[in-house]
């Protein structure tokens, strides 16, 4: 079964659901299909319970940041009333995003993978995504593990909770714009300047 | 984001028959108890010694290995690989190797394949035969078996040495092949170690298989029906004890395993026994795929000759790369941008997904059991953390 006669029986059988194949310029060939994230779980279950795709075997996430494209572009102008071409360079934003791949597997059929992309409005506010996990209760530990490190949010997740990290911090180390807190203990004897951002954080209250 | 909360205060139960007041007990297990296997938590909620409810507790040997691993170049994690899994690092390297090789379309020479299967299936042997002694060890055969199991690792670890140079830490694969070629002997050498180890397993069979005790502990234990092994996508042995006849060697035949005649073994039940029976059967088709390649090496390149490390820059694309690792599916996940680093690493750790059931294995369980259902789905501390 290849990827867009999946697509096609996508689209007749879950009204409304927006896909779009990514095409993996890559010799692995290994193109995925972008869902929205309205439908992503009508789309989910129909592959579990139609397609075969029983098995989800890798749940993670990616971190696209919004970045600058800048391109040179002629643009024909007029100087001193002499009309010249001009390069100027025209600059688009793309906005950033996050993303979470599934890799399905059908066990069945021995075929896969095929990867499953959901991508949240903006790395903000709108960071949130449906849960898969009641489709395919692989996705429990991994989509806890996305929404530490990526800070995605999973809604219908039964257990939402941080996995590597602790619960009290706060941030997502595997966003691309991480920085390590300055107070961040590098070694058990600060020094020199690591020493002194620390000590802007250390409390003086009840200092004896 | 609200943080559900653990429960701190255990509910008081009813009170029992003669009127006593009972109580639940949470428990923490871990993450210094010695059965854990490294440094893992379990918050047990115990009723009498009955689990009621099991909450693992991970991340004590996080050190987010995926963002170090993308600060580097493709080659520069590869020994950083070994320490995902430590007791199996050569099929680390292998599954690691094999995601960049479909990423950037590398060729892998023949005897570089063979050599790969030979220390991929030393490794699954070292791996099985140290996880049935820590097994027993768990479960109070103090001593005896973990040593007659470390001996036969021991003479594996051996031969490592020889070939890579390390014991643990291999470092062996390189893109498109291996690192360094077989020295003088080392076949020969290899080809012994592999002729004995049935005597070893026949020894170890006869040793506890039939056993009183270890049945009594394990049959009927921690049982994971096939729906749900499928449904958390668990994976390797502990898939195959439950009986889902699916094994990543025969599936995707990756590398060369579509020469070897080898069987898959299948479980019926699905509990501890199983899963520790499992293991011989394994042990002995891996012995059966060693005495084919070894019989059947062919002499030639170890890497790919148009193959150059140096300033390696794979295309823009991704690929998903995975190997059957002693301990199950291990995957990598690689995204690249065209330039020297990955954009995006993911290890798919096997340990971690197969503890998605722990705790649907553990309830109902006396607490000594639970160590005995810990040990069987085998897990190493450093690839569940990563």
């Amino acid at each position: 079964m290849d990827l867009e006669t999946i697509k096609s029986t996508l689209e007749a059988n879950v009204p409304d659901c927006r896909l779009e194949v990514i095409v993996n310029p890559s010799p692995s060939g290994q193109h995925s299909l972008l869902v929205d994230a309205e439908h992503a779980f009508a789309v989910a279950s129909f592959l579990r319970s139609s397609a075969g795709f029983n098995y989800c075997s890798n749940v993670t996430g990616i971190d696209w940041p919004a970045k600058e494209l800048s391109e040179k572009v002629k643009v024909k102008k007029i100087v001193d009333g002499v009309e010249t071409e001009i390069d100027e360079v025209s600059k688009t934003m793309i906005p950033g995003c996050l993303e979470v791949v599934y890799h399905l597997f059908s066990m069945s059929e021995k075929i896969g993978p095929l990867p499953l992309r959901m991508r949240t409005q903006d790395r903000a506010e709108g960071v949130h995504l449906p849960s898969l996990t009641p489709v395919w209760r692989s996705a429990e530990l991994q989509e806890r593990e996305v929404f530490d490190l990526f800070g995605v949010v999973f809604d219908g997740h039964p257990d939402l909770r941080r996995l590597l990290m602790w619960d009290e911090f706060e941030d997502h180390p595997m966003r691309r714009d991480y920085v390590n807190p300055d107070d961040y203990e590098y070694e058990p004897t600060a020094h020199d300047d690591v020493l002194q951002r620390a000590n802007q954080h250390r409390s003086t209250v009840g200092e004896r | 984001m609200s943080v559900t909360a653990y429960p701190t205060t255990p509910p008081i139960l009813e009170p029992a028959a003669d009127g006593s007041e009972t109580q639940l007990l949470e428990i923490s297990m871990g993450p210094q108890h010695p059965s854990t296997h490294g440094v893992f938590r379990m918050n047990v909620v115990l009723d009498g010694e009955r689990v009621v409810k099991l909450k693992p507790v991970f991340g004590y040997l996080h050190r987010n290995h995926e963002k170090i691993a993308e600060n580097e170049t493709y080659l520069g994690s590869m020994p950083y690989t070994d320490r995902l899994d430590y007791i199996c690092s050569i099929t680390n390297n292998w599954a690691y190797a094999l995601a960049v090789e479909k990423l950037a379309g590398i060729q892998v020479p023949e005897r570089a394949e063979y050599l790969r299967v030979i220390t991929g299936e030393l490794t699954r042997l070292q791996n099985h035969a140290s996880l049935i002694g820590f097994l027993l060890q768990d479960m109070g055969s103090s001593g005896t078996p973990l040593m007659y199991a470390f001996r036969e690792r021991e003479n594996i670890l051996d031969l490592f040495e020889a070939l890579t140079g390390s014991r643990m830490m291999c470092n062996y694969m390189r893109f498109g092949g291996c690192r360094v070629d077989t020295p003088a002997g080392w076949l020969e050498q290899a080809q012994k170690v592999v002729t004995e180890f049935p005597r070893f397993l026949d020894e170890y069979e006869n040793l506890l298989v039939g056993n009183e005790i270890l049945m009594e502990r394990t049959q009927g234990i921690g049982v994971l029906s096939p729906e749900l092994a499928i449904d958390s996508a668990i994976s390797g042995p502990m898939a195959r004890a439950s009986g889902v006849n699916y094994d990543i060697r025969k599936v995707d035949n990756y590398s060369i395993y579509s020469r070897f005649s080898f069987r898959v073994p299948l479980g019926s039940h699905g509990d501890v026994y199983d899963r520790y029976m499992i293991r011989f059967l394994e042990m002995r088709e891996s012995v059966k795929i060693l005495n084919e390649a070894m019989r059947d090496i062919p002499a030639g390149p170890i890497v790919d000759p148009k193959m150059r490390i140096r300033g390696f820059r794979p295309k823009p694309g991704e690929a998903y790369g995975r190997i059957e690792s002693p301990k199950g599916e291990l995957g990598f996940y690689l995204i690249s941008d065209g330039s020297t680093n990955p954009y995006r690493y993911r290890v798919r750790p096997p340990s971690l997904i197969n503890l998605t059931v722990l705790e649907d294995l553990c309830l109902g369980v006396n607490v000594a059991d639970v160590v005995a259902i810990l040990g069987s789905i085998d897990i190493v501390l450093g690839e569940v953390d990563r």
